[in-house]
């Protein structure tokens, strides 16, 4: 297969297009505006639409619209962005509407700057908007991931019928890397729910997320929460990277996982039984995936670009089985192997 | 051998751009590439900067810290990134743009008058940047001029085809030009 060099940001609008998506709404923000750009560009001519919406609002309930109508929609903002959609995300998950919402991280909170960061971990697994629910997250470590968890976003997401969020990072996005498209067809389902017209052939769908009546609207939530057990169950991905042996797990998602598996080779060059464990699933977190990674292990290192989020999970995941420490950079200020391998020393040294 | 790349200068020089067409090389020759830019809110001008890393095995941090090759267009560049290069590495400078020297004497350096090169030839016009490449491959022989070649093809569009010969006129100064 050819191997092209593209931009995350661009080879994720690519592979969007090429999973079926037919309407895309935004609004630019640094560092994802490529993905716009692209699909501006390239929209059209494979039959969807692309709209730059008024606002970041706009946008996200221009999804639900569109969403609730059958056809693959997707919405891509940056962190101050993604803030502003979150109402619309939760109508989205109370609707039982599927999506693909796209957050290319910078620097927060406020307006934040425009360098690559991790800090939106919690809003992406815990609430971006209010009541009971979950985003499926994907976590891209490379441009391949890029294209290859937005296909899996798009199928994931009609098959459960919830949003499902790329949470990358500007690093991610605005780096060229090479990349290939995959072959494989995207996996549509029917969707008999949608709102496309009837012509009185049977009973109209309504596409909705308020329920006065609390027995209904309790057995809507846990229906849906049936639904994330079963993805939860099955769908949790992971990559284990030398840590049968290692003594020190780092655990790192996204770019931040990159910089931490060069760390390693080079802890593992000074002889430090160092491994890496990387969740590509954010939520669901890959729990039986970390617990196999740390079986073996003394102590666990988790870096972010923030001041520690996922490291509740990683906590949480391992019930504290192992000690963990921390080691954080925030604001678009990315670690450097070096900084990374120092840490990994003094874990290897206690 | 793994070539951890810094390109940097003014916005407007090109930086992008050379990063861009090293690695589409690398991609030519089968190699594991990456591109990052230093993005910044302006459109135009300012200080710009591109890491490039081309390399057999899969890349780690795409963000070069520590370079073994530094390309420079103007003096804040080559002040900021000096210290960072690595002992044995190349600095290539562009001695037009830049008004001081290295004092470094475990660093490799070439002082390219590329700029002025490019100067009463319209074909050469921005091509300061791809002169400049040139010597980094004469130096280090990277890729043969071959490889480079296919990635000017990948890279510029059909319509402006003939900006391919002007940019392999550059890149032959360059790779003639002594130092």
């Amino acid at each position: 297969m050819e191997r092209n060099l593209m931009k995350g940001n661009e080879a994720l609008a690519e592979a969007a297009i090429r999973a079926g998506c037919k309407c895309f709404f935004g609004y630019p923000i640094t560092p994802q505006t490529e993905i716009s750009a692209y699909l501006a560009k390239n929209m059209a001519k494979s039959g969807g639409v692309f709209l730059q919406a008024e606002s970041e609002v706009a946008a996200i309930n221009m999804v639900l619209g569109a969403a609730s109508t059958g056809v693959r929609a997707m919405t891509s903002s940056s962190s101050p962005g993604v803030s502003l959609k979150s109402e619309g995300v939760s109508y989205i998950a109370g609707s039982d509407l599927p999506c693909v919402i796209i957050n290319v991280q910078r620097g927060g909170p406020g307006l934040g700057g425009i360098q690559p960061s991790q800090a939106d971990y919690w809003q992406a697994t815990r609430a971006l908007g209010h009541g009971d629910y979950q985003l499926l997250v994907y976590a891209p470590s490379s441009v391949q991931e890029m294209v290859d968890k937005v296909t899996l976003a798009f199928d994931m997401a009609d098959k459960y019928r919830m949003p499902a969020m790329i949470l990358a990072d500007g690093l991610l996005g605005q780096m060229m890397e090479p990349v290939t498209f995959p072959e494989k067809k995207t996996e549509f389902v029917e969707k008999p729910w949608a709102t496309t017209g009837h012509g009185g052939k049977r009973e109209h769908n309504i596409v909705n997320s308020l329920y006065l009546n609390p027995a209904l609207l309790e057995k809507s939530i846990r229906d849906r929460f049936e639904r994330y057990a079963e993805i939860k169950a099955n769908h949790t991905e992971a990559e284990l990277y030398l840590t049968e042996d290692a003594d020190v797990v780092v655990t790192a998602y996204g770019a931040t996982a990159r910089v931490a598996k060069s760390a390693v080779n080079l802890a593992r060059a000074e002889g430090i039984k160092a491994g890496l464990f990387r969740p590509i699933t954010l939520w669901p977190f890959p729990e039986k995936e970390i617990n196999e990674a740390v079986k073996n292990a003394k102590v666990i290192l988790d870096v972010e670009m923030s001041m520690g989020q996922m490291i509740e999970d990683v906590k949480l995941a391992t019930n504290c089985s192992k000690p963990v420490e921390f080691y954080g950079r925030t604001g678009g200020v990315i670690p450097t192997p070096a900084e990374v391998l120092e840490q990994i020393k003094k874990c290897a040294a206690k | 051998m793994n070539y951890d790349i810094l390109l940097a200068g003014f916005g407007g020089q090109g930086i992008l751009f050379a990063g861009k067409i090293l690695a589409y090389s690398g991609l030519m020759a089968d190699k594991e590439v990456s591109w990052l830019p230093s993005y910044g809110p302006e459109m135009r001008g300012g200080t710009c900067n591109c890491s490039v890393c081309i390399s057999e095995q899969p890349i780690g941090s795409p963000l070069v810290v520590n370079p073994n090759v530094l390309v420079v267009m103007n003096t804040p560049s080559l002040e900021k990134f000096i210290d960072k290069v690595q002992p044995g590495g190349i600095v290539i400078v562009d001695s037009s743009m830049v008004d001081i020297k290295v004092e470094r004497t475990d660093v490799k350096v070439c002082y390219v008058p590329a700029t002025e090169l490019t100067t009463g030839d319209p074909q050469l016009k921005g091509g300061a940047n791809i002169i400049l490449i040139g010597k980094l491959l004469a130096e280090t022989k990277m890729f043969t001029e071959e490889i480079f070649k296919k990635a000017l093809e990948k890279v510029v569009p059909p319509k402006k085809a003939f900006l391919i010969d002007n940019n392999l006129k550059a890149i032959k100064i360059g790779m003639e030009y002594n130092c």
